[in-house]
């Protein structure tokens, strides 16, 4: 992946939140979500809130959803565990709940301590009752996360994008 | 550890949180699983409640993105002490937040209720009140009788927030009092009721 692709990427995520009407941005940075980090932040139409734990931001956008806004739940994988138990707000009252998830632990990964949650990733997510949706080409990415923008809200249901260590590139001590 | 203090602490709490929604006007409640739950339906059910039953430790976070998207109206969140000591981090959340709109009500038996009434953290030198303070919030104080619990009533519901009031109340053994627990059914009639009709937001 080429630095400018990956801008690219997401410039088209972003375009998707804001058509979406995302209001709510909740998340715990990953390097990989850095470039959509920013321009939520500096977007006036939308309240980025960084988290202590994933899990806040299952509950925050519960909240959201009954106030009337829509939200988007930025973290990596390794963030997955620790949203399982709070997952049932969204499984036993069907709210919304769009999460982009960047990946750690697969491909090329340095850190061994990040393969445990990145290898189960997507069958914790399953079973926890949220639709994934595992992205491994960048070019696929966009429609991707505008299918499970649409699944989440005309549901409303909860789905998660996978964004593969593939497109984003792994991380290595020099980065 | 001190098991035998909240015994003796004056206040309970269902009159307390009979005092904190009495005059609630149009205020959103959340309530954390547990013993608040009941106490808030116990008090008086109504479509503005969002009592959870599960979801531990979110009680403050849902508060949060309710306040956030309803800047205009008053979110309370009533809680115990258990579930606010596993959501610690989400009042660090709240106060870079600042939410304008935004309480905090913990009931502190210093008790697991729904559990066998084993001990909290707070039944050691556990403060949330200092905790919250910590963090941030501009108003945290502990509250332990009846008259300073009277003097900060309009402060609970009009003042500014974030606000963060820790409530010692006595361990007692009270009737359940179960609002519904269909989380459908809770969701769509909070909705209904805070956004009417059009809720296809």
């Amino acid at each position: 992946m080429t630095q400018p692709d990956f801008v690219t990427w997401s410039d088209s995520i972003f375009q998707i939140l804001l058509n979406h009407r995302i209001r709510q941005v909740a998340y715990v940075p990953d390097a990989g979500h850095l470039h959509l980090i920013n321009q939520c932040l500096q977007c006036s139409d939308m309240v980025s809130v960084p988290l202590t734990t994933e899990e806040e931001g299952v509950a925050l956008l519960a909240g959201a959803w009954l106030g009337g806004e829509r939200g988007v739940l930025l973290m990596q994988s390794s963030g997955v565990g620790n949203c399982l138990n709070m997952l049932s707000l969204s499984s036993v009252c069907q709210m919304p709940l769009l999460m982009l998830v960047t990946m750690r632990g697969e491909q090329g990964e340095f850190n061994p301590w990040q393969v445990p949650m990145g290898e189960n990733t997507e069958q914790l997510l399953t079973a926890a009752g949220v639709t994934v949706y595992p992205v491994s080409r960048g070019d696929q990415l966009a429609a991707a996360v505008a299918t499970a923008a649409a699944m989440v809200y005309e549901g409303p249901s909860a789905a998660a994008v996978l964004i593969s260590q593939r497109i984003l590139g792994a991380k290595t001590f020099e980065q | 550890m001190d098991s035998n203090r909240s015994k003796q602490y004056p206040l309970h709490r269902r009159e307390v949180v009979t005092a904190l929604l009495d005059h609630r006007d149009d205020m959103l409640v959340v309530a954390g699983l547990g013993a608040s739950a009941w106490d808030i339906t116990a008090a008086r059910d109504s479509p503005l409640n969002f009592p959870l039953w599960g979801a531990m430790g979110g009680a403050v976070s849902l508060g949060l993105g309710l306040a956030l998207a309803q800047p205009s109206r008053r979110v309370l969140v009533v809680t115990g002490d258990g579930e606010m000591l596993m959501g610690m981090g989400s009042l660090a959340t709240v106060a870079i937040q600042s939410p304008p709109n935004l309480a905090i009500v913990v009931l502190d038996n210093e008790r697991y209720g729904e559990t066998g009434m084993q001990t909290t953290h707070t039944a050691g030198d556990v403060d949330l009140a200092a905790v919250a303070s910590a963090t941030g919030f501009s108003a945290s104080v502990t509250i332990k009788d009846n008259l300073t619990l009277e003097s900060v009533l309009p402060q609970i519901r009009n003042g500014e927030g974030p606000i963060f009031f820790n409530i010692k109340i006595c361990v007692e053994d009270l009737p359940l009092v179960l609002p519904p627990k269909d989380g459908i059914h809770l969701k769509n009639r909070f909705r209904l009721a805070l956004l009417g009709t059009d809720t296809a937001v």
